[in-house]
């Protein structure tokens, strides 16, 4: 969300298997627990470990009409199809952040559109939690836009986490803050 | 909270007795949490053999003075339509949610509203209606499903919550809470013993030559009270609007945004939003109709309740129809195109 815009649509796409759900959950937790509006739209039904998943979060300080987002602010592509799908949806001026460890072709995509390549795999696996890509991706993320912030999100984890995985929140604090350092020596 | 959940939780706090249901895609999430939730309250939940199987133990517990409910989606609820018609001929209450997918046949796991007319024209055999809820927010789920209870408690009716897959599966913010109920009459038909009292008949054979045209007379007069008293609809910048987009469930959400941006481009854009598919606004959208003004229902089918408006405004103004069938989900560019089209005779007129 920048300071002329008060609605921040962002779709998160990879595929299965990838804590995609898991990061839009958090998201919108997170940005639930900050005051604001917010919706969190899945797609559900057919997914599986290895196919394609997608969701979409709506973050905003009026109540949100639509939760579908048809043109996005910020996508977080995990991967090269999710790229290709959803690359074109985003805005003019819109934020892509990429999962450079997975894609490593030049998007096409707009001029105007900012580029953030996270190598969320690489890191992850350097922090011993191969899992938490999803995580590293969502802390740059979250640097580099909004008013939430890395830290939000870790404050949040707890409350979308299942409780059998809350052994892993540190590892996953952890790679939110790395992703988070990231971004910010990127820029 | 999913839609699903929170819908499923609202029922708990609403005092739902007992749920049976049986798992269809996109409402899994009713079926999963009522296995858990139920059994902790100390309620009855029953996963069914099938969807007839449910609709029928609902009719079973609603008889004995309980509050009953199922969920299932298109499919399913096809399939329960014999029971529901019988529990409108027995006068039982029962809840029934509809998280509708698209059809026809199995279809897919989309969200849809081509259920429309089979859940306002009652649905199934005979002279009937049911009382039809169309949310558009995972809150609003969540609140109806208390009125839904009182309201088949009050007037011994089936209430239907008519959702999609969209709202079954989307998260957004809500609060669940006890809301003070309706002021309700004894359910002194119920099946509940006849020690110290006459027997209690429930049934839906009406043999006896006349039984059954007297009793179609008395629903009627019920459902003349429901149509006159309990009509729930939202106005949205109507007041001056030369466009005035109908839409309901997730599809208003969408048509809101669209009359949000025409408003923003200067266009003088509104929003009826029935909240109760049956009984349905129609004297509001006829008031609505006495201006000069064009309507433009958007439904995700190829056009049902735009039957509903047009009944209403009754010829006083043109109703247009934009529409996705099969899964489909219009764009808030869809809406606002047809708006911006719309809106352009007006501003001829008016010049």
């Amino acid at each position: 969300m920048t300071a002329d815009n008060s609605c921040e649509e962002v779709v998160i796409a990879g595929f299965g298997g990838q804590g995609i759900m898991l990061a839009g959950k958090l998201l919108a937790q997170a940005a639930m627990k900050a005051g604001k509006e917010v919706t969190y739209m899945p797609s559900y039904g057919a997914e599986v470990r290895g196919g394609t998943a997608n969701c979409m979060v709506v973050i905003a300080d009026e109540p949100i009409a639509s939760p579908l987002v048809a043109r996005a602010d910020s996508l977080i592509a995990m991967n090269k199809a999710s790229l290709n799908k959803f690359g074109a949806r985003l805005k003019p001026g819109g934020l892509l952040v990429l999962n450079s460890s997975l894609i490593d072709t030049e998007p096409q995509i707009d001029e105007s559109v900012e580029i953030l390549a996270v190598p969320a795999d690489g890191i992850a696996v350097e922090l011993k939690s191969p899992r938490s890509a999803n995580m590293v991706a969502l802390g740059a993320y979250l640097q580099r836009r909004g008013s939430l912030g890395p830290e939000a999100a870790a404050q949040a984890l707890p409350d979308v986490l299942a409780k059998r995985y809350h052994k892993t929140l540190s590892a996953n604090i952890e790679a939110l803050r790395r992703g988070g350092e990231f971004a910010e020596k990127d820029m | 909270m999913c839609g699903n959940e929170a819908l499923a939780e609202a029922a708990i706090i609403a005092g739902c007795d007992a749920y049976f249901g049986y798992p269809i895609t996109p409402q899994n999430e009713i079926t999963a949490y009522m296995s858990r939730r139920m059994a902790e309250e100390g309620r009855v939940f029953v996963q069914s053999e099938s969807e007839l199987a449910a609709i029928n133990m609902v009719f079973g517990a609603s008889a004995t003075g309980k509050r009953a409910m199922t969920s299932s989606s298109s499919p399913g609820i096809s399939l329960m339509q014999e029971g529901i018609s019988y529990l409108a001929g027995a006068e039982l209450p029962a809840v029934v949610v509809n998280v509708m997918r698209g059809g026809p046949g199995l279809g897919n796991i989309a969200p849809s509203q081509a259920d429309y007319f089979q859940a306002t024209r009652g649905g199934g055999h005979g002279d009937y209606r049911t009382i039809v809820f169309g949310p558009s927010t995972v809150q609003e789920v969540a609140d109806c499903m208390q009125l839904a209870f009182d309201l088949a408690d009050q007037y011994r009716m089936t209430a239907v919550v008519l959702a999609d897959g969209f709202l079954g599966q989307m998260m957004e913010p809500v609060v669940l809470e006890k809301k003070p109920g309706r002021k309700l009459p004894p359910k002194d038909w119920a099946l509940t013993g006849a020690k110290a009292r006459p027997q209690n008949i429930v049934r839906s054979l009406w043999l006896p030559e006349g039984s059954l045209e007297e009793l179609n007379h008395k629903l009627q007069a019920k459902y003349d009270r429901v149509q006159a008293d309990e009509v729930v609809c939202e106005q949205y910048d109507t007041e001056d609007a030369d466009v005035v987009v109908v839409a309901y469930g997730v599809a208003a959400r969408i048509a809101r945004s669209a009359v949000n941006k025409a408003r923003h481009e200067g266009i003088r854009a509104g929003l009826i939003r029935p909240i109760t598919l049956w009984p349905f606004p129609t004297e509001q959208i006829s008031m609505a109709a006495d201006e000069l003004r064009i309507f433009l229902t958007v439904e995700m089918s190829n056009g049902q309740m735009v039957e509903d408006v047009k009944l209403a405004v009754n010829g006083k103004a043109p109703v247009l129809f934009h529409g996705r069938p099969g899964g489909g989900v219009p764009t808030v560019e869809e809406i606002l195109e047809r708006i911006r089209q719309l809106s352009i005779p007006r501003r001829v007129r008016t010049a």
